[in-house]
């Protein structure tokens, strides 16, 4: 490897923690890629990213959460602050925030559902001229068809955010997985991968299995 | 669902809204404790710590501009706070602080325990990283902060965030090859 290489491989490699938590740009998350789809020792370190992103976050998770305390505190000292007058902020975006934010939901609701309305004709459309082109034996998407009970083994999945619904959906079909929650903070889903509860050796190998599926970003065990 | 933006919960918070300042501390207070609670690793001062960094979002909400997200903003002021904090503290109750915090790696049951358990001890020593790396991989891998948060929040430039996370990461894995576990890199 030259060095022109080298110093472009250093490059891509400060940046796998970003591409592992999602937070890359697109022209960024291209780039790495192409050089991990190139590159076996840099996918290779790229798994070790992932287990850091994953210890982390499993860290990070057991640290527990402030008492009341916390915000008994606060309000008091916020209570014992002068009152203020009234500002005008001169941010646009919070201003046109504020603007749709100052909508009753009655009328969100009614804005909504004739977008919804217009989304739904279109589909209607669309859906009909594909329909006389091909018939169909009809789908059943890969969550839909059963009812998540709280049975079973669960783990969290974080999808890759350039993984798109076609590719998740493929994996949940392929994996006979159901997604039982979420997304939660993160965009952290809880996915059954199991109708029955799993043994943890056999729940860990699961877990192991699926790390390795390029639309999946994290999964951990959950209880 | 429609959720109110932090951005309009910060406009609110200007004109004194008692209401949008619980929704937005409803909102983040546990992320923004957990951050702080990595850096000064006790439970009371970390709770502290958020009542003041809040207080300072209701007195400062009229200020903000927008420029970043209102995370990466309460994470800046937390950042600046626990560090004051730091500073504020004597030489001697660091020492005792930091004899607590690290553990004797010689002859712990726990940590030949660890050896087995690849996830625990690299939970171990991520808590044993330096304040500079423990926060720098936090932001990065549980706040979800990207490379201009990072600097923002950090007050570094973006191409000195890559290499501190690098050199972090190096040390994580350092830490855990004394432990028995050799990765294959750096």
């Amino acid at each position: 490897m030259n060095t022109a290489n080298e110093t472009e491989r250093s490059d891509i490699e400060e940046l796998l923690p970003w591409l592992a938590a999602g937070t890359l740009d697109h022209r960024d998350t291209r780039r790495v890629e192409a050089a991990l789809a190139e590159d076996p020792e840099l996918a290779r370190r790229y798994e070790l990213v992932r287990e850091e992103l994953g210890e982390t976050i499993h860290l990070n998770e057991t640290l527990g959460a402030p008492s009341a305390r916390a915000m008994d505190a606060l309000f008091a000292k916020i209570d014992a602050e002068p009152a203020r007058k009234p500002v005008v902020s001169l941010n646009l975006g919070a201003r046109i925030g504020e603007f749709f934010a100052s909508f009753s939901p009655r009328t969100l609701a009614w804005s909504a559902s004739a977008a919804a309305l217009a989304i739904v004709l279109q589909a209607a459309i669309i859906g009909g001229v594909l329909l006389k082109e091909k018939d169909t034996g009809g789908y059943e998407t890969a969550s839909a068809p059963t009812t998540v009970s709280g049975e079973g083994s669960y783990v969290l999945i974080q999808f890759q955010p350039q993984a798109n619904a076609g590719a998740i959906t493929n994996f949940l079909e392929t994996n006979k997985l159901s997604i039982a929650g979420g997304p939660s903070a993160g965009g952290i889903y809880r996915v059954r991968v199991a109708a029955k509860k799993l043994a943890k050796p056999d729940l860990d190998r699961v877990v192991k299995e699926l790390q390795h599926n390029t639309v999946v970003g994290f999964v951990a065990v959950t209880e | 669902m429609q959720t109110t933006s932090d951005e309009v919960l910060i406009g609110r918070i200007a004109n004194g809204d008692r209401l949008a300042m619980q929704v937005l501390f409803a909102r983040h207070h546990v992320g923004v404790y957990r951050f702080v609670l990595r850096l000064v690793r006790n439970e009371a001062t970390a709770e502290d710590l958020i009542s003041d960094v809040f207080l300072d979002v209701w007195r400062q909400a009229g200020k903000f501009e927008g420029r970043s997200a209102v995370s990466t903003w309460l994470l800046s002021i937390a950042r600046f706070k626990a560090l004051s904090m730091l500073r504020r503290r004597t030489e001697d109750e660091l020492d005792d602080e930091a004899a607590g915090a690290i553990e004797d790696h010689s002859d712990d049951p726990e940590v030949a325990l660890a050896k087995k358990d690849k996830g625990k001890a690299m939970r171990q020593c991520l808590s044993e990283l330096s304040n500079e790396h423990r926060e720098i991989i936090d932001l990065v891998y549980y706040h979800e902060k990207s490379v201009e948060e990072v600097a923002a929040i950090v007050g570094i430039p973006e191409a000195t965030v890559k290499t501190r996370m690098f050199y972090a990461r190096k040390k994580l894995s350092e830490l855990l090859k004394e432990r028995g576990i050799d990765r294959g890199w750096p």
